[in-house]
This record gives C-alpha cells, structure tokens and sequence, in this order.
C-alpha cells in the first residue's frame, strides 16, 4: 500500500462532481420539486445517478489499466485542524478511491440508478413524488461519502447519513402510525449499533493517534508484521465496529428493525435495505480488514455471528407470508453469509457475494415491488398465485433471481456462496454442514415463494384478478437488466477448478494484499473436493426446488388457519420482537413512567411552578405601590434617590 | 478665563456649596409639596440649575474647563426635557381641562 505505482490520481473536479452532484440533485428536488412536472424530477433523479455511475465506469477504467493509481486520496478541504495538541488532530475532509471503493460505488450507483428508473414507474402515482426522488438522491450522496471517506469519520458522517435516510425512507408514508414506529425502530437500533462505532473510532484514534485511513492501516499492518495479534485492545476495538456492523447489516441481535423496514416503499427496500446500506457493514469489516487480522478472536465472533444470523433469519423466513418479509429475512440471513466470510478472513469472497447478493436480492424486490403493484397493494402471498402468464417479465426474472439466490448454477449466487461454503469447509465442517443448512433453508423458502406467488391458481378476490398487468416498461427494464446481471454476474469470480482466473480476487488483490502474510502455509482445497462440495449444495439446491413445487403448486397449497406448534414459532419470528419488548422496552417505559411521575412532577415541574407562582404572587403585592398618582411617583423617586445616596456614602464610610 | 477664575475665586468656594444646596433642597420640596406641574417644572429647573453652579464654582477653582462644558450639555437637555415635558403637559390640559398632579391618576395598572 505504501510504494505509490504512479502519481495519476483521479480527477479531484471529477471526484467533486461525483459527490456532489446527489446532494444538489436532493435539494433540487427537495426544495423546489412541488413545482416541477414529475417528468422533470425523475429524469433529474436518475439522470444525476446515471452521470455518476458513467464517472464511476471512469474510475474503473482508469484503475484497471493502470491510468490511475491503486489509491488516491484527495483532501477537498481542511476540516478539524488542531496541529499544536500535544497529539496533532487533523482531519481533512478527505475522499479516497481505491479498488475497493469503486466496486462499492459501482454497485451504489449502477443498481441506485436502475431503482431510480424503477421508481419513476413505481411512485408514479404517490402525491410524495418528489420528496422521493430526493430522499433517494441524498441517500445517495450519504452513501458515497460513506464508501469514499479517507478517514473513519468522514466514513462516519455517510454512515449516519444513510441512517437518516433509511427513517426518511421508511416512514416515508408518515400519516400510518405503524410506518412511523418501524422507522424510529429502525432508527434508535442503528442508534446503538453506532454507538459502539463511535467509540471504536475513539479507540483507535487514541491507539493510533489518527483517523486517517492511510496513517491507520500502515501502523496495523507493522503490527500483524510483529505478530501482535489478539492484543486486548485490537480485540475491543474490533468487537466495537462488529457492533456497529451488526447494527447496520442488521445481524443478530440488532437484526429487528430490517424486516419492519419493509413499511418503506418497495425501491427503497431493494436500494437500501438489501443492495446498498445494508451492506455498510461488511465494508466497514473489509475496509479495516488489518484490524480485524490483528484480532483473530473478534473474526470467530463474526464468524458465529454471522452464521447464528444466517439460520436464524432463514428457519423465520420460511414461515412468512408477507412478500417483502420474506425477502426481508432472506437478506437478513445473506447478510449472516457475508459476515461468514468475513469471519473467515475471506475478504474478497464477502464482497463477492455483496455484489451478487445486491444483484439478485434487488431484482427480487423490485420484482415484490413490481407484483404488489398488480395486485393493487396486496402482500400476503396466500392471496397470489398464478401470475405467471399475466406478468410474464417479472415471472421470468423472479425465477432467474430465484435460481440465483438458491445457488444453482450457472447463477450468479451459486459461485458466490459456494465460495463461501468452501472456505467455510477448509475452516471447520462444523461450520460448513450449518451453513449449507442455511442455504437450503434459503434455497426452500424462495421456491415457497416462487410458487405460491407466481404457479397454481389465483386465490385473491375478481377486483384484483382484473386489475392483474404487467408493470410499465420504467419497470421492467431494471427487472430485465437485474436478471441479466444475476444471470451472469457469478463469472466475476469463478472457482479454481473450472478457471484459474478468478477476476474479483484479481481486481481486489492489491487492497487486500497485506493480508497475504497470513496465508503461509494454508492449503487450498482440491479440485475433486470442491466439485463434491458444489454438487452437494447444489444438488441440494435442487431437491428444495423440486420440494417445492410439488408442496406449494397444488389447489390446497395454503391454509389460511393459524399456523399451531414450531411454525407458530416461526412465523412469529421466534418472539424476537416480544422478548425486547419485555426486556427492554416495558421497563425501560416502566423506569421513564416512574421518573416521570416522581421527578419530572414531583421536582423539575414543582420547581418551574413555583418560579412562576412565586412571581405572580410577589407582582400581586407589588403592583398595588403603582397608585397612579404622579405625585407619589415624584415622592418615591426622591426618597429612592436619598436613600442610594445615603446608602453610598454609608458603604464607603465602612470602605466596602 | 483667568479674569472669570478671579472673580469666582473671590468667593470661598463653601458659599457657593451652601448656595447649590440650598437651592437643590428648594427644588426638591417644590417638586414634593406643589401640586401644579408647571411650578414642579420650574422646581426641577432649579434642581438643574443648582447642579449647574456647582459645576461652574468647581470648574473655576479647579482651574479646568470641563465641568464649564458640562453645563452647556445639561442646558441642552434640560430644554429638551423641557419641551417634551411641557407638550405633554398641553396635551394634558386639552384632555382633562386641568395641570393638578393629584387629577394624574390613571397612570396605574
């Protein structure tokens, strides 16, 4: 990281442009949006994110022939600047672009446009259309900041950025009451996840005295150069940032808020709570990667985590009738295979399955998205069913999007996640059958889903059978460019066995290459293993496949009755949500009533009233001295004179 | 100036004190026990008046300027007040048709 290849840095206009440009396009929209044509606001919203994705593609470009240099970091302006502290506290306001930076910016905006085209079609008749686009645009602009930062807090003011807009987001239709709850749900949550970052972030300023990503990470690396690894103070700060992530990437035990997130509208599902912000975590993880190598008990942590999250989420997910929750959990339990893999040390492999996962899991929303818009703002999918030759393009790609989060090959999650389960596999067996559960529990509750939404026979009331139509083009294109991607995608990172160019670790290597000291002496696995591994889970994959569509296809695929026993469990989400309630919620309310009851009335309001009471009183006297008889006035201002005078002189007579 | 310290100094400077005083008191009674308020007007000239002199009597024997310039600015303002105070006092008499300070006695809450 430090031998500079060559000294071409990106544009900084350009990089001035590419962070900008969201911001003016929000307050654009924010400000003066009620009077343009909605034409107009979408164009501009997703035009600006176009513009952005076409700088980005010059990023990439530039990175991957070599016209510009691995990292470049551009210091826009000064910005905390204490240079005589005994300890120097500078931080500029500074963007750094790297590999890993531009895949993330790549995806932010390569998907954030589509689900911006997506949405002109999808809130083309929401009176807040507006208000929308510039949300979207800000959460844009939020979340570059976040990917782009050059020091931890710039990254920090993205991730508190996109926080904002997630609660915009999601109480986006703010006169439901329920809405409004999932976002402060969803905001106070990340509240505590942030907070252990912030003071991971403290941590590592005093350890390293900067915040700066190119001043932290060479020091760390000196140290995983020494061999001082698992020192106390590694661990806590690495454990600090997994809270963080935990809070973001929603992962046991912060992972309540995402599925009631789905209040928001569905793009907002797709580009945040599935492609884009969700994933901050992860690139947090893989940002600090040094740290986390410094602190090989904290990756054991994320590793069960990770793993505990995947089943979790994934046995709730199959009893779920809500489309958007289904896919809610199922991101959830992605999420807790990214964090596997990050657990495992496989960096590259966790940005793998970020890209693929943003690939299909947005498809699929959009798809949701695309449904419940034929159905007239239905969700429960036991009311669906047999969409398939009414919608034909959003069948298809749901299918493709599907396939590919089941991991069948050649989809694109089939090479993602068996990555994953290989390393997993070189890791511990353990560890592997668990996570090859999780994904065939994935692998069944997405063909329930497939099945009981778009095969069989149509089970919701004639009004929504009439209604039923294929979504406008605005919406299929992205549907359509989605489903090539997750179609295809996967060929970024094939295994060793069928080609020995893996292109994303190629692409990723130089980020992550400090790492390489710790892979003396591991060995890969070989080639007839892991073909054994890719035909168990896919044949896996398989069989739920063909499960499913002889269980869920059938006339009496769904019984409307209440579900009894372990899938009451299920489909209450393990009491997850009563259990906080219990816990924290009732007593922290108990704790607020008391203290409001006894301190609140009984002291901080007693004393108010009483300055108030004490005044109104002592006026009541008061005010009888005002007779209105000027003479007296004229009388009391000559006795009141006499008396300062009087007063004056006694005082300096005792020489006060 | 000297000729005007001379003829100043040619008083003992408690003469004058006493004078001011006397005069000061004068206008405080007057402002305290009439009751028209033209006379408490005039009261408070006397006041101001009185103050005035000090001034000029402290001035000569101290031999500086100041508190001579000092009395031009308390003309100032004393005239001002004056014209301010005796509008008021017309606007008085056109409304209740007398200047008794004792008919004032609305000025309250």
């Amino acid at each position: 990281m430090q031998e500079i290849l060559n000294t071409n840095t990106v544009n900084p206009s350009l990089l001035t442009a590419l962070i900008l440009l969201p911001l003016i396009g929000f307050i654009i929209n924010f400000f003066f949006g009620n009077k343009l044509p909605k034409s107009v606001i979408g164009i501009l919203g997703s035009g600006i994110i176009l513009v952005n994705f076409i700088i980005v593609c010059s990023f990439f470009l530039g990175i991957t022939n070599g016209s510009i240099s691995e990292s470049s970091e551009i210091n826009l302006s000064k910005w905390i600047n204490v240079p005589d502290a005994s300890i120097p506290f500078n931080i500029p306001f500074g963007f750094l672009i790297d590999r890993l930076s531009i895949m993330m910016l790549l995806i932010i905006t390569g998907i954030g446009f589509l689900i911006h085209v997506y949405s002109i079609g999808y809130m083309h008749d929401d009176k807040g259309y507006f208000r929308f686009f510039a949300y979207l645009n800000l959460f844009i602009f939020f979340m570059q900041l976040l990917v782009t930062g050059s020091n931890y807090l710039v990254l920090f003011i993205g991730w508190e950025g996109v926080g904002l807009c997630s609660y915009l987001l999601i109480g986006f239709w703010f006169k439901n009451q329920e809405y409004n709850n999932a976002a402060k749900k969803a905001f106070i949550m990340n509240r505590i996840g942030d907070l252990g970052f912030l003071i991971g972030l403290f941590w590592v300023f005093e350890q390293f005295n900067s915040i700066t990503f190119s001043e932290v990470f060479p020091q760390a690396q000196r140290m995983l150069a020494d061999g001082t690894i698992n020192s106390s103070i590694m661990i806590f700060i690495t454990i600090l940032f997994f809270i963080g992530a935990t809070g973001k990437s929603a992962q046991l035990p912060l992972f309540t808020w995402l599925p009631d997130a789905m209040a928001g509208p569905t793009p907002v599902s797709a580009l945040i709570h599935a492609a884009t912000m969700v994933t901050a975590g992860i690139y947090l993880c893989v940002r600090s990667h040094v740290f986390f190598a410094l602190a090989p008990f904290t990756s054991d942590i994320i590793l069960y985590v990770g793993l505990a999250t995947a089943l979790f989420a994934g046995t709730i997910g199959i009893a779920q009738n809500d489309i958007k929750k289904v896919l809610a959990y199922s991101t959830v339990s992605q999420l807790g295979f990214m964090f596997v893999a990050v657990g495992l040390g496989a960096y590259s492999t966790a940005m793998f399955h970020l890209t693929t996962h943003a690939f299909f899991k947005a498809l699929m929303f959009l798809g949701s998205g695309s449904v419940i818009h034929a159905m007239g703002g239905e969700q429960d999918i036991r009311k669906m069913g047999g969409l398939k030759s009414k919608m034909p393009i959003t069948f298809i790609t749901f299918w493709i999007g599907c396939l590919a989060i089941s991991g069948i090959a050649p989809f694109a999650g089939f090479f993602s996640k068996d990555e994953i389960l290989a390393k997993a596999f070189e890791h511990n067996t353990i560890v592997w059958g668990l996570l090859l559960l999780a994904s065939l529990i994935t692998a069944f509750y997405m063909f329930r889903l497939l099945f009981l939404t778009f095969h069989g026979s149509f089970r919701g009331t004639n009004d929504q059978e009439h209604h039923l139509h294929e979504s406008p083009a605005t919406m299929t294109f992205p549907l359509i460019v989605l489903g090539v991607l997750s179609l295809v995608g996967g060929f970024i990172g094939l295994p060793a066995v069928f080609s020995s160019n893996h292109a994303l670790n190629n692409y990723l290597e130089p980020v992550l290459k400090d790492l390489s000291i710790l892979k003396e002496g591991h060995e890969e696995l070989s080639h007839s293993m892991e073909l054994t591994l890719m035909a168990i889970a896919m044949s896996g994959a398989l069989i739920m496949l063909f499960w499913c569509f002889k269980k869920f296809t059938k006339s009496n695929a769904v019984s409307m009755a209440e579900p009894t026993g372990f899938t009451k469990v299920l489909a209450n989400k393990y009491y997850v949500d009563e259990i906080y309630d219990a816990i924290i919620v009732r007593p922290f309310q108990a704790i607020s009533k008391f203290l409001y009851n006894i301190f609140d009335k009984g002291f901080i309001d007693a004393m108010v009233d009483a300055t108030g009471y004490i005044v109104s009183v002592s006026g009541n006297v008061i005010r009888k001295l005002q007779t209105g008889n000027v003479g007296f006035y004229l009388f009391a201002m000559t006795i009141s004179a006499l008396i300062l005078i009087l007063f004056n002189n006694v005082l300096s007579h005792f020489n006060f | 100036m000297s000729d005007f310290n001379q003829v100043v100094g040619s008083i003992p400077l408690n003469y004058y004190i006493l004078l001011s005083t006397v005069l000061f008191c004068i206008g405080v009674m007057g402002v305290l026990i009439r009751r028209n308020i033209i006379v408490i007007f005039m009261s408070i000239e006397l006041m101001l008046n009185a103050v005035n002199l000090l001034f000029t009597a402290f001035s000569a024997y101290n031999g500086d300027s100041a508190g001579q310039v000092f009395v031009f600015f308390n003309m100032v303002v004393a005239a001002a007040e004056i014209s301010v105070g005796l509008a008021i006092l017309v606007m008085i008499f056109r409304n209740i048709k007398t200047i008794d300070i004792n008919q004032l006695s609305k000025l309250k809450w």
